[in-house]
């Protein structure tokens, strides 16, 4: 894999999607687009950015690839380096970590069999730790993909890598018997919203 | 004006003055890492904190600009504590190896923590390990010493204007560096390492070569190119060792190049320590005695009109001067310091002259450049281009190659032909200019070292008078030069004689034809030998390049660190060299090589020393007791109408890092070239 | 307890339609071209009136923030940026407003950007709110589809657009310099203070930054009345708050309450009460991670606002209440709290780069008990010379957990590195 010498250029698709994302802002001012057009590339490149990527960001937007360097090593949803396939992020923090993160890390090493910053051997998992995701009321999180997976715990962590091992597609948000945000309990406010 | 209160004591300051600036002024020193008064200001190091009346929080004064009514404490207990724990922190992951850093003895760290450090470490957890980067053969790096001050980022990015260095990752993971292994590709790097506050970046070719409280320091300048910076050489024993910028506000500001800094190795390679006799084909040592008898019997048996004189790129004033003294006497017109060939006019010594200086870049809104590169032809003269650049209102446009000149260029043309329809005042350009206050033109020797040189002269002429270039109090009229000779050769007139005098052109096609039978080459390396024909050579100069290999005599001379000597740059500025060390072996200094031949051809030179010498010149050339002062030079016409060739203008630099005999002995010099210009050319270029 | 009449976010869980049909029935988008009519000078006043102070942690008054951006344009552009990076540990309030009511804060751009004679606003969401940022963009599609903004906003007269700025994953965005360095396509190092963002923020040009929750809640304000707004909560600390309870308690929610809510009422009504009793609380961070823990004894009394949590040496924040039981180990919860910060510190200025490293290191060890009793008093001059130092907050927000600890349990920090012969006397009254 690290042998490979990674070629990159923005499909046709995303060249229409990164234009649209660079008419966002005043003329004159692309560089404002350089942190979506990472996004974009990494996406279009299995979920990391190889130097080509940047670089052709960096063509792209007419900037010094350094610029682009500092920006993709500064922010951490930039992979360098390739990652699984599904990117099991799993939040730590302290109030993940008060309603027991540990377990669900745990459960995350022992289905996966990696340690955290690890890829299984078959390419499909990498586990990673990851700061406050801002969904504490609904802690222990694990971010993976584009959803959260909420309300944690050793259990439902493994099912869901389960799941997800098997190919379905997890339902994301609480995974008890929740109303997003609302206590466990049942909303005592806003009880009459429809 | 705002007036303010530091200390207890008032004072009133320029609107935009920052509290650091004005601290300065009252003498107050405030210690600081990242601030520096020519770079952006970045506010990051945080040493230079200070109490603010009305904040709660201490301040960065290099950051905070002063205002009115302003209460400002530098000197109180929480202002010392606050520095104390800033300089802590910079201290905990610093490796304190201060007894094996070249930095040491010069170190902003080790400095200020004689004042804010502690004595001993609290620090008990595992100190940082970073990785050195390779940033090429100049810049050593040692980054487990870096403070993160980002000045040599900021220096890249806005002074020298390439943007490959920069902060990466984050937090105290943060690496200054170039994310892929590259040596910066400016011809300015190496201030990097003047800027850097600790021992991260140090020179490489100076690394571990000497201590800084070892060196002898000398106030001189640098004579690698036209621009003539001033610096500080710095000697152990008889040796160089290392070649620092020195600051002079007209000239190179606090920068010098790359060439200036490192070529030095080049002084102690390659040098002509004695005398050469060329017999039965070979250049045999000989003494003084038999090298000035053998030149003044070739000199004697030949009538004046048979010899003739080409000074080099590096021949300063008073060697020039003596060697005109010396053929005028002998009879002969021939002499020419203008190796090249340019077609300058020495009779008017604003068609010669940057005469905007280089300072007054600043002022310019406009520039045309005409055949040159100024990146390599002269690097801070592009630096100061860029500084106004960088300013706003100010556009640059060329005649010649498109180039990469670390600001936008709009090139215009190519050649002549662009030239003369501007100076015809039918180009779209002259509109341009309609509105210009300031405009300015610089002509560089690619314009005019060539056969249609005079005519191209003429038009950048009109050109000057069309765009209204020179007004009341502004001259843009400007020709830029690579050799640091050239000025003082044409302000002497070392260029033929009137009486039927050969120029360059004229003496090496009379050298090929035979009807030249000496040619006396001051350190002139930079022509075709081959033009020579069977004439025979005698050379004055440093280094065993390519005019000492043609010789027939050699007569060992000093280089500028070696001698006290003047020389006339780019701008009509004259300054002077100072002796650093003693010539190598036999060897001396010029002017008095000079004097000796004369006395053995029996010419007596009317002068015994220096001082006469230069007390005759200045007679004869009062601006030349000047110094350091740029006398504006009168406006006339100058060139010769005529026609211009089509050819494309060249700039006559094609290996910025191989211009002349020192850096062509200089191996840091070969490394960067084999490098940076193999790399862009695809091959070595052509000396010269 | 607030009414539900009174509350703002009235889709809060998100059980009701977020798109713009939903939330024209909740009243959102109802009557704006009237308020836009009332003028510049007549909106500004009204939410100085309204007593609203920032929510995204500081608290400045908006009304008084609003007002400083340049009533006459030299001729640049003015923006609103909206600060939707949300990341505070703790904090989950703007990711709910912006999922479930999404058109709450793009009619409280237009509203604010018009007061402030803005072109445009630019929403910076973290990139890691994937969804709602998709939820937002087709909030601000509909809405354009709707002549709610763009040319001739809600038929006003006036121009507005709103974009969305995706993040990339950097806590520090959240600092309005960073954010505007990020949103100019940098890394997010926060940039020196002066210029202020109203004189020079992004791209140059006179700039405000405000909170989600800042700007959602405005429309409300305006429309209501700065009266009705101004009646909840205590003079300075006015009007209704969302909150969010998390860690410890049998019922971790979110809230919108009246501001001066008392702490445990908040908790024992919304958040189901400690887990094990009220008696068995130790400790709460009341309001995001870099406010400093208070211990039981004072969230027995304390009110939820500005001034009360200011009084006991703590602060509201973003009013994100972490609720740690008897049973959490402090030292490692604030460890964990370090290591965040460590991890989040942009690296540009030395304190902050060096010291919540340090701090870290030293906290995990006084975790493991494998530390000195001097390095207590070492582990706090650490945190004072980061505190206040700094180019941004921070370096504040790093070393308030830490005095916090030191502040209200040294003796149980004692306790874990002193070996058990050492360890002082019980004190006879426990």
């Amino acid at each position: 894999m690290s042998a490979k010498v990674e070629a990159f250029t923005f499909s046709a698709e995303n060249v229409a999607k990164a234009k649209v994302i660079v008419a966002k802002y005043p003329s004159g001012k692309h560089q404002s687009a350089l942190l979506p057009l990472l996004d974009l590339a990494q996406r279009q490149h299995g979920g990391w950015l190889p130097r080509a990527a940047m670089d052709h960001v960096a063509a792209f937007l007419g900037l010094a690839p350094i610029r682009v360097y500092e920006v993709a090593t500064f922010y951490t949803m930039y992979n360098l380096k390739p990652v699984g396939t599904h990117h099991v992020q799993v939040c730590t923090t302290t109030p993940c970590w008060l309603r027991g993160s540990d377990q669900v890390v745990d459960a995350c090493r022992k289905r996966l069999g990696v340690d955290v910053g690890e890829t299984t051997p078959d390419g499909k998992f990498t586990l990673s730790e990851v700061e406050c995701l801002a969904a504490c009321v609904n802690a222990p999180v694990a971010w993976i993909g584009d959803d959260f997976y909420e309300d944690l715990d050793g259990a439902s962590m493994t099912k869901l890598l389960d799941d997800i091992a098997a190919g379905k597609q997890p339902k994301p948000g609480p995974q008890v018997k929740r109303q997003t945000s609302a206590p466990i309990s049942g909303a005592k406010t806003l009880t009459k919203n429809s | 004006m705002p007036k303010l209160t530091i200390d207890g004591t008032e004072l009133t300051v320029p609107a935009g003055t920052t509290v650091l600036q004005a601290c300065e002024q009252l003498g107050i020193e405030v210690p600081r890492f990242c601030y520096h008064d020519r770079l952006q200001i970045a506010g990051n190091c945080r040493m230079c904190l200070v109490e603010m009346e009305k904040s709660p929080k201490p301040i960065a004064s290099c950051a905070m600009p002063v205002n009115e009514g302003m209460v400002i404490r530098t000197n109180t207990p929480k202002v010392k504590k606050a520095r104390q724990g800033v300089m802590e922190f910079l201290l905990i992951n610093h490796p304190l190896d201060c007894p094996i850093c070249d930095q040491g003895g010069e170190c902003d760290l080790q400095d200020q923590a004689m004042g804010y450090g502690m004595d001993r470490s609290r620090y008990d957890e595992h100190k940082r390990a970073v990785p050195d980067k390779d940033l090429g053969p100049l810049i050593s790096t040692h980054m487990t010493r870096c403070i993160h001050c980002t000045r040599c980022i900021r220096f890249a990015t806005d002074i020298a204007g390439v943007e490959e260095m920069g902060a990466l990752g984050r937090g105290e993971h943060m690496e200054i560096g170039t994310y892929v292994e590259k040596a910066i590709t400016s011809e300015m790097s190496g201030n990097m390492i003047d800027l850097c506050p600790v021992g991260a970046l140090n020179s490489k070719p100076y690394a571990y070569t000497a201590r800084t409280w070892e060196l002898v320091r000398t106030e001189t300048i640098d004579v690698l190119d036209a621009v003539g910076s001033n610096i500080n050489v710095q000697a152990r024993g008889r040796e160089v060792m290392r070649v620092l910028p020195r600051l002079n506000e007209d000239i190179n500001e606090e920068w010098i190049s790359d060439k200036t800094r490192f070529a030095y190795d080049g002084l102690r390679r390659g040098r002509l320590d004695q005398p050469y006799v060329r017999t039965n084909g070979k250049l045999q040592p000989a003494s003084w005695k038999e090298a000035l008898t053998a030149v003044a019997a070739r000199m004697t048996s030949l009538g004046g009109h048979s010899m003739a004189a080409i000074a080099g790129d590096q021949a300063c004033v008073e060697s020039m001067a003596a060697l005109k003294d010396l053929f005028r006497e002998s009879g002969s017109p021939h002499i020419d310091c203008r190796q090249d060939g340019a077609k300058l006019d020495a009779a008017v010594r604003a068609s010669y002259l940057f005469n905007t200086t280089i300072a007054g870049i600043e002022e310019a809104d406009v520039c045309l450049l005409v055949g040159t590169n100024p990146r390599w032809e002269a690097a801070l003269v592009n630096a100061r281009l860029r500084k106004r650049y960088l300013r706003g209102g100010f556009r640059v446009f060329s005649i010649g190659p498109r180039l990469d000149l670390t600001f936008l260029v709009e090139n215009l043309g190519s050649g002549p032909e662009t030239l003369g329809a501007i100076a015809g005042g039918g180009h779209p350009f002259v509109e341009t200019l309609a509105g210009a206050k300031r405009p300015m033109m610089i002509v560089g020797q690619g314009a005019l070292a060539r056969a249609d040189g005079a005519a191209i002269l003429a038009a950048a002429w009109r050109v000057a008078v069309t765009c209204r270039m020179v007004r009341e109090g502004w001259n843009g009229f400007n020709v830029l030069h690579t050799a640091a000779a050239r000025v003082g050769g044409l302000d002497i007139g070392f260029v033929p004689g009137a009486e039927g005098g050969l120029d360059v052109n004229g003496i090496l096609d009379g050298a090929t034809a035979g009807k030249i039978g000496l040619v006396y080459l001051l350190g002139a390396d930079e022509i075709d030998m081959k033009r020579l024909g069977s004439a025979f050579v005698v050379y004055q100069g440093h280094h065993g390049d390519t005019g000492a290999h043609r010789a027939d005599v050699i007569l060992p001379g000093a280089a500028y660190t070696e001698k006290a000597a003047t020389y006339v740059n780019t701008e009509g500025r004259v300054q002077q060299t100072r002796r650093v060390v003693f010539p190598p072996g036999e060897a001396r200094e010029d002017w008095a090589i000079v004097r000796a031949l004369g006395e053995a051809v029996g010419v007596r030179l009317p002068y015994d020393t220096v001082a006469e010498l230069r007390h005759r010149l200045e007679a004869e050339h009062p601006h030349l007791g000047k110094r350091d002062t740029v006398p504006r030079a009168p406006w006339s016409s100058f060139g010769t109408e005529g026609r211009m060739d089509t050819a494309p203008f060249v700039s006559p630099i094609d290996d910025y890092y191989m211009t002349d005999a020192i850096c062509r002995a200089s191996e840091t010099m070969a490394e960067c070239s084999a490098l940076f210009v193999a790399n862009i050319q695809g091959a070595t270029g052509t000396h010269g | 307890m607030l009414a539900d009449s009174d509350r703002i976010f009235t889709n809060l869980y998100g059980t009701g339609d977020w798109r713009l049909a939903g939330a024209r029935a909740r009243g959102d988008w109802s009557g704006t071209k009237d308020l836009i009519a009332k003028g510049e000078d007549w909106i500004i006043d009204e939410m100085k009136q309204s007593g609203l102070r920032g929510r995204g942690g500081a608290g400045f008054p908006t009304g008084m923030k609003w007002s400083f951006m340049p009533k006459k344009s030299d001729g640049r552009p003015q923006f609103l940026v909206v600060n939707a990076d949300e990341g505070e540990p703790g904090t989950c309030k703007d990711r709910d407003m912006m999922r479930h009511d999404p058109h709450k804060l793009l009619e409280g751009c237009l509203l604010a950007g018009f007061a402030m004679r803005c072109q445009a606003a630019y929403i910076y969401i973290r990139g890691e709110l994937i969804r709602e940022a998709e939820v937002l963009q087709a909030a601000i599609d509909e809405a354009y589809d709707a002549g709610l903004i763009g040319k001739n906003a809600c038929g006003s007269g006036y121009d507005f657009d709103i974009f969305v700025h995706r993040g990339a994953g950097a806590y520090i965005c959240g600092e309005e310099m960073a954010l505007i360095e990020s949103l100019e396509g940098k890394p997010g190092k926060p940039r020196l203070k002066p210029p202020f963002p109203a004189a020079s923020g992004v791209w140059g040009c006179p700039t405000t930054v405000n909170n989600v929750e800042t700007i959602a809640v405005a429309p409300a304000i305006l429309r209501r009345g700065a009266k009705w707004f101004a009646s909840f909560g205590r003079p300075n600390n006015t009007g209704t708050k969302v909150f969010c309870i998390s860690g410890h308690v049998n019922a971790p929610c979110n809230v919108e309450e009246s501001m001066s809510i008392p702490m445990r009422e908040l908790i024992e009504k919304h958040a189901g009460g400690v887990r094990g009793g009220w008696d068995n609380l130790l400790a709460v961070i009341p309001g995001g991670s870099s406010t400093p823990l208070i211990p039981k004894s004072v969230c027995d009394t304390v009110l939820m606002d500005f001034d009360a949590l200011r009084d006991v040496k703590s602060g509201l924040g973003t009013a994100a209440v972490i609720v740690m039981d008897k049973s959490t180990d402090l030292i490692k919860a604030i460890a964990r709290l370090a290591k965040f910060y460590m991890h989040e510190s942009c690296g540009q200025c030395t304190p902050c780069r060096e010291g919540t490293g340090w701090l870290w290191r030293m906290l995990e060890r006084m975790a493991r008990g494998d530390a000195k009793v001097e390095e207590i008093d070492l582990l706090l001059d650490v945190a004072n010379e980061i505190d206040g130092h700094t180019i941004c907050a921070l370096g504040d927000a790093a070393a308030w957990p830490i005095q916090g600890l030191i502040r209200h349990f040294r003796p149980m920090i004692e306790e874990r590195i002193l070996p058990k012969r050492l360890r002082p006397l019980p004190n006879a009254a426990e």
